[in-house]
């Protein structure tokens, strides 16, 4: 059987360097090399892994029923695709420009079919029509990994500014502080939970001051986020104190019904600090003829 | 593709140590797509909870078990062989129970996973179907 | 079974580590054996360390909380130790704070409080 592109197959092996030249090129003119970003040498080891990739993929496949890029004959493809794009995202291109990237594939290759296939038009619309379709494909699949990836990449920062966000500090032996700051809702309380319990087992900690000073509003809501969080430090065996309940969130809670139960609570982190010494057995004493 | 699944895995559920079984079938699958601690531990622990019920209340079932990458999703649909429940509303309440149970269970179960769908089957038994993002 | 839990006795403490995929029945039995334990040792402590459990469903919960309010009818403190974070906030969610146990980070921590208080 005759491949649907054996001429591009062709051109794929015999003309491969001007080629990638080429689509080199056509990347430059559209505004999409982004030297910025990438080296010349990796701009060419990322097209030449696709082109190697295309040609081993394009003689493997029977393409007289339309192109099926799941298919085995396109593994190498599609993990070589899916690399390159991870890295273009990882360094921030554009879903535009990530398809222009592939797009761009097409003009050398056309241009060359242009010249080969000069005496025989039909043959010539049948392979630039075949060979647009799997470039199209490829952008596809491209731009699919590139939704993926990039979510990927915004989740990671949104857990590393969640972590900045929420730091445990270990304030003695024993003693942990979370200093809330802002507003808490169920996204950040559970992550502000997960922090403070995993500090806990790190650290051996006994007694946790969870501080509230900074917290813009407390409503039922962020109240029941605070008392689980209480719950769920006793469970691991440690107290937590919630500290910085000024004279008017007291006042709010108990309008709201808010039972904090058994959960010790202080008006200033210096009162909780001074409960989680005795807790942890020290003591604060004043020392004479200090200087300073 | 990106989204491919992996093979989906059946569990009978006949004796209680096929709960345990079911457990670290679905916690291997969460490992497999790298679920965080918590998302694993909160969806294993759901999928206990609707084993438990299955063998207790539905005399046995079947759990099965899918996974997809792209995104990250882990799915159970388990069915039993009961006589089905009455009223679906009232058993997912908290502190509704049949068996001695706490009854938490099945209420529990929904609240730790992002999709948590229950009926009664035409054929018969009650079919749960969960699934969470990990 | 060859997994089942042993209890060991420690200074009047009974001491317990529950096997991870431990089956209801094994975990009935356990609660049966320590309340038996309690009295024919003399024991004035539990200690149950759940380090090894991936996880803690409402059933287990159940019985740990059940377990404790046993104990203390028989004059015992019962100590849960080791949680692991996931699970204290699965747990929290599910709504079941075991309140009527105490807790401690590990088995030594649950022994100096027993200690403290004249228990071990």
């Amino acid at each position: 059987m005759k491949n649907a592109l054996q001429t591009v197959l062709a051109l794929l092996g015999e003309d491969y360097d001007s080629i990638l030249q080429a689509w080199l090129e056509t990347q430059k003119a559209e505004g999409v090399r982004r030297p910025d970003l990438f080296s010349d040498r990796e701009s060419r080891r990322q097209l030449g892994d696709i082109l190697r990739g295309l040609g081993e993929g394009i003689s493997r496949s029977d393409l007289s029923e339309g192109i099926a890029l799941d298919a085995d004959s396109w593994t190498d493809l599609r993990a070589t695709l899916d690399e390159v794009t991870q890295e273009r995202v990882e360094r921030g291109v554009s879903p535009s420009e990530m398809a222009t990237f592939i797009l761009a594939m097409k003009q050398p290759v056309f241009a060359r079919l242009r010249e080969r296939l000069a005496a025989d038009p039909t043959r010539l619309i049948e392979e630039i029509t075949q060979f647009s379709r799997v470039v199209d494909a490829l952008a596809m699949h491209t731009n699919e990994h590139f939704i993926e990836a990039r979510d990927q990449v915004i989740e990671r920062q949104r857990a590393e500014m969640m972590e900045l966000s929420t730091p445990v500090v270990q304030l003695w032996d024993r003693v942990l502080t979370i200093p809330l700051i802002g507003t808490l809702d169920s996204m950040r309380a559970q992550e502000v939970m997960e922090n403070l319990l995993n500090a806990i087992v790190e650290h051996s900690a006994e007694v946790v001051i969870v501080d509230i000073t900074g917290v813009r509003v407390v409503d039922t809501q962020v109240a029941q986020h605070l008392l689980r969080t209480a719950a769920a430090v006793r469970l691991m065996g440690a107290e937590a104190i919630i500290s910085g309940i000024s004279p008017k969130i007291a006042q709010t809670m108990v309008e709201l019904g808010v039972d904090v139960g058994e959960v010790t609570t202080r008006p200033t982190i210096r009162a909780a600090l001074a409960h989680a010494f005795r807790r942890v057995g020290f003591s604060i004493e004043k020392v004479e003829n200090a200087r300073g | 593709m990106t989204g491919a699944a992996a093979a989906p895995r059946r569990i009978e559920l006949k004796a209680e140590r096929d709960i345990a079984a079911a457990r670290s079938a679905v916690s291997r699958a969460c490992d497999e797509l790298q679920a965080s601690a918590l998302r694993k531990v909160r969806f294993v622990t759901a999928v206990s909870e609707i084993a438990r019920n299955a063998l207790e209340h539905g005399g046995g079932g079947t759990l099965e078990i899918s996974a997809s990458r792209a995104p990250r999703r882990i799915a159970v649909l388990c069915h039993d062989n009961g006589p089905g429940i009455l009223d679906i509303d009232q058993a997912m309440r908290d502190g509704f129970t049949t068996a001695g149970s706490m009854g938490k269970g099945l209420g529990g179960a929904r609240r730790l996973v992002d999709r948590f769908e229950i009926r009664n089957r035409p054929e018969g038994g009650v079919e749960v179907r969960m699934s969470s993002q990990v | 079974m060859a997994d089942t839990a042993s209890v060991y006795l420690v200074e009047h403490v009974l001491l317990v580590a529950i096997p991870d995929n431990i089956t209801d029945t094994e975990i009935m039995s356990l609660q049966e054996e320590l309340s038996t334990r309690i009295v024919s040792d003399g024991a004035r402590g539990v200690v149950i360390d759940i380090a090894a459990l991936e996880i803690v469903d409402t059933f287990v919960g159940r019985v740990l909380a059940q377990l404790s309010s046993m104990a203390r009818l028989l004059a015992a403190e019962t100590f849960v130790v080791g949680m692991r974070p996931a699970v204290a906030m699965t747990l929290v969610e599910l709504g079941m704070d075991l309140h009527g146990s105490r807790t401690a980070l590990t088995l030594s921590h649950a022994l100096r409080a027993l200690r403290s208080e004249g228990l071990a």
